[in-house]
């Protein structure tokens, strides 16, 4: 990997600095809707839950590219395929109908976020079975290709709206709560990516954890001290896939709707994008890297419709001059965050 | 029969576009190690230009050089700028700046050109069609095609095992310091190379332009089944990417005419019809699939 | 040199041979490597000694012959079940993870030898069981006060000696080790000689090494390879006097 790859020097900033940012940056997450509302400014409680959604997908892809080393160009499809499995089985429950013949449907989101998670894992398995048994360049072309398979698998699927997708006329329900309300679903997201970040952190500081990244690093050195990599790998790159399986279906409730632009390799590359925005393989960086491109994107389309043309010199530029993302330059300012390159 | 034949021809010809890109990818990557997303974008140049000349002037000539020329010039300019600084860079980096110069050509493009998509008449010499076999007529500009493929092909061939620019490329892609030792300038060899490579995604997206529309987003689609060529092929590999252009060729115009009728015999027609076509879409990557799973290297690997 | 009791061979090659096109690498070796010895692999350069470690350990497959630890064949495993089976080695080239510290270096061997990685939610770096062990290798090597410091910060004798602490954290019972001093001063040399001294008995060793003061000083037995092919094996004593070694290698001028 290159010199902007991954530090793993104690933070420069001592613990307790950290973590009265992170107290900082829980409070002001929990009091954003609140403070949004007493400014008049309503309509950005949906934004910050994509923000909080696609961070969920960044930081669950950064776990294979930033901690692990796999670039996978293909992690839309796990994204897609977690709204498909929330939008099949609502369908389905809305038919009173059988998936497959003897899966009831259900809009219950205690059984869609978990079937969401248990496919897209599945599918990342069995994709990441094939694709990690090569590396480097040839790794990211299988994955690009895997995922525009998909993509064309939903393109043609008829029966669930092919190209134009498919409506979900009701979000999932979640006991008694009104999800409907762009409160309640934007704190139903906060927790989730509170919890989904909490596991990462602990994922990332285990044993599994130092062996993912010490593969990343050096996969010689790892054989030599008895480590075959591709289980860790594969297992590493399976957490990742569902973690944007639950991405995938949090965002099918958001905007109650699918469609197989969900898993257009554009979308791949854009959660790439959020990933080095954040700075690769530190912890929060994901978030500020979705936070960065979703405001990014929403305040470019307000000016023109050929947004792309701005956000395409900035990321080159983000490439070929940061080192660590907008964490590095956060933390060379002194302002927290893990990386000091 | 000659239905079948037809379609061998399409698939030869569509293996043979998609080979002019996989060569300068393939190519590009074994020698510099550079994996360049924005080799589509280099294609819609090519045909974008040529279809923008041939409007202006209603030259042939012209609009071939110009496409050839834009695409040349451009690339090189992409690697003078851009893509010199990934060299030593991770995978990452490059796949995400040359991501950002797939946004930046087709946003230009769309500023310059629109959304509509250009539509380019096949050159008056090339107009109509010649009869192959008894029934078997087919379009004198496909096998045009696919002839000024399988020229390249060979010129290719000649190029890197005949000639001494071929020998610095095969060195330069094992022994970089070694080159340098002789007194050759590698940047510029690389500057070199990489121009051949958009030359050659010019030339397809040129020729491309007849057949298919030209539009934004058309570098993208075959980039990507361009990626499935090279893995097929074995990565580096110029022999690779030959075989496994005409492979994916073959293969995915056969699901693509084939598939539906099949699935008509067993089902509703309209259903079959769609199945069958997202069937003969995915086919190319399940035969992706089976060839990694027997030789995960791919087919011809690259010696070095 | 020691008198010991030999127990017995710990490794044994009979007739490797490995080519890369033209070029035979290693041709026909047969090599004893007894149960505590240190001994002692030298020829000149490209003579393919990194070549056999190589082979050896899994890393480059043999075309012909046989490898056997403790009787039992090994040539058709992985590297990783070599090691698992009680094989170390040593890199010429450090094969070190950059972005981690010393201690998490050794640590995560110690952790790969227990053989418990797909633990998900326990801190490693708070792992007491893992961290004493790995500072006790690094202290074998000498490396106690530097244990915090990232590796990619230290000097190149530094890594050296951290890579014989790694290979120290896996147990093995025979360790490769290939050119240990090399690029090391003098200094550094000398302390690099007296650590292997210390552990002499308790791990047998195949030292690959162009140092000829330290191979004398270390080893129990040495065997010259010279385009392939082991000419000689015997004592220091047996070696220097040898006249096939004396015009095909030292002759040729001793490192």
């Amino acid at each position: 990997m290159s010199d902007n790859a991954i530090p793993r020097t104690r933070a420069a900033t001592p613990a307790l600095g950290r973590a009265i940012g992170l107290l900082l940056l829980a409070a002001a997450l929990i009091a954003l809707p609140f403070i949004v509302k007493a400014i008049g400014q309503p309509a950005l409680v949906p934004l910050a839950t994509r923000v909080l959604i696609y961070a969920i997908a960044a930081a669950s892809l950064n776990l294979a590219l930033g901690f692990g080393g796999m670039v996978s160009f293909g992690h839309a499809a796990f994204f897609g395929i977690g709204g498909y499995a929330v939008g099949i089985l609502y369908r389905t429950f809305a038919d009173d109908a059988l998936f497959l013949g003897f899966i009831p449907g259900t809009d219950q989101l205690l059984i869609t976020l978990p079937a969401a998670i248990l496919v897209a894992g599945l599918f990342a398995c069995i994709i990441g079975a094939l694709s990690l048994r090569t590396s480097g360049v040839q790794f990211i072309m299988i994955t690009l290709a895997f995922a525009q398979m998909l993509f064309f698998f939903f393109v043609s699927l008829k029966a669930y709206g092919g190209d134009d997708g498919m409506t979900i006329r009701r979000r999932n329900a979640l006991f008694d709560l009104n999800t409907r309300d762009d409160v309640t679903f934007y704190f139903i997201c906060l927790a989730l990516t509170a919890l989904v970040f909490l596991v990462l952190w602990r994922i990332v500081g285990s044993r599994f954890g130092m062996v993912l990244a010490g593969i990343r690093q050096n996969e010689r050195r790892m054989a030599a001290i008895g480590i075959a990599p591709y289980r860790y790998k594969l297992a590493a790159f399976v957490i990742s896939g569902m973690g944007a399986g639950l991405a995938g279906a949090l965002m099918a409730n958001y905007l109650r709707f699918v469609s197989p632009d969900m898993l257009h390799w554009t979308k791949s590359g854009e959660l790439m994008i959020m990933v080095i925005l954040g700075g690769v393989g530190t912890l929060l960086g994901p978030l500020l890297g979705a936070g960065a491109l979703v405001i990014l994107e929403t305040v470019l389309t307000g000016w023109t419709e050929h947004w792309q043309i701005v956000l395409g010199p900035i990321l080159l530029l983000v490439v070929l001059f940061t080192q660590g993302g907008l964490s590095g330059l956060l933390a060379r300012l002194g302002l927290g965050g893990r990386s000091a390159p | 029969m000659t239905l079948v034949l037809e379609q061998l021809l399409n698939g030869l010809q569509f293996g043979v576009m998609l080979f002019l890109l996989a060569a300068g990818l393939t190519l590009i990557f074994g020698i510099m190690g550079v994996i360049n997303l924005a080799h589509g974008s280099l294609y819609m140049v090519g045909a974008y230009a040529s279809a923008f000349v041939a409007a202006q002037t209603g030259s042939v000539w012209l609009a071939l050089l110009g496409g050839l020329a834009a695409a040349a010039i451009i690339g090189m300019v992409m690697e003078l700028v851009v893509l010199r600084r990934l060299y030593a860079r991770d995978h990452l980096d490059q796949v995400l700046a040359t991501f950002a110069l797939i946004l930046i050509f087709n946003q230009s493009v769309t500023l310059l050109f629109g959304r509509q998509p250009l539509f380019v008449s096949v050159p008056p010499a090339l107009n109509g069609s010649v009869q192959l076999l008894p029934g078997l007529t087919y379009p004198v500009y496909r096998l045009a095609i696919i002839a000024v493929g399988l020229l390249v092909a060979l010129g290719l061939y000649l190029l890197i095992n005949r000639t001494r620019i071929g020998m610095l490329v095969r060195a330069g892609a094992t022994h970089r310091e070694m080159v340098r030792a002789l007194g050759v300038d590698i940047r510029l060899l690389y500057t070199a190379v990489f121009g051949l490579g958009a030359l050659l995604a010019g030339l397809a997206g040129l020729m491309a332009g007849p057949i298919l529309a030209v539009q934004v987003g058309m570098g993208e689609q075959i980039l990507i089944m361009t990626f499935v060529v090279v893995v097929i092929g074995g990565v580096g590999s110029i022999r690779g990417a030959f075989f496994g252009a005409l492979i994916v060729g073959l293969v995915d115009t056969s699901l693509r005419a084939f598939m539906p009728g099949l699935l008509r015999q067993v089902m509703a027609g309209p259903e079959a019809d769609a199945l069958g076509a997202g069937l003969a879409s995915m086919g190319i990557y399940l035969l992706m699939a089976i060839v990694l799973l027997v030789r995960p290297k791919g087919l011809f690997p690259a010696h070095v | 040199m020691t008198e010991r009791t030999m127990t017995g061979t710990l490794l044994s090659v009979r007739g490797l041979r490995k080519r890369f096109g033209g070029l035979i690498a290693t041709d026909g070796v047969d090599l004893d490597v007894l149960d505590g010895e240190i001994h002692a692999l030298i020829g000149p350069n490209g003579a393919g000694k990194t070549t056999l470690i190589t082979q050896l350990f899994g890393e480059l497959t043999h075309d012909e012959g046989a490898i056997s630890l403790e009787g039992e064949e090994i040539g058709g495993l992985t590297t990783v079940q070599r090691v698992r089976r009680g094989l170390g080695r040593t890199f010429q080239i450090n094969q070190l993870l950059p972005d981690f510290t010393m201690l998490d270096n050794v640590a995560l061997a110690v952790q790969a030898h227990e053989g418990h990685s797909f633990r998900f939610f326990a801190n490693a770096r708070r792992d007491e069981g893992l961290r004493a062990r790995a500072r006790q290798h690094l202290a074998t090597a000498g490396l106690s006060h530097r244990a915090e410091v990232k590796v990619a910060d230290l000097s190149h004798g530094e890594q050296k000696q951290l890579e014989f602490a790694i290979a120290l954290a896996s147990e093995p019972r025979l360790l490769l080790l290939d050119e240990p001093m090399a690029g090391l001063g003098h200094a550094e040399s000398e302390q690099m000689v007296a650590m292997l001294l210390a552990l002499k008995g308790r791990v047998t060793m195949l030292l690959v090494e162009h140092d000829m003061d330290a191979v004398f000083a270390l080893a129990d037995r040495i065997s010259v390879l010279v385009y392939g092919r082991v000419i000689a094996t015997g004592t220091a004593a047996e070696i220097r006097d040898n006249p096939e070694v004396r015009t095909a290698y030292l002759g040729e001028g001793d490192a």
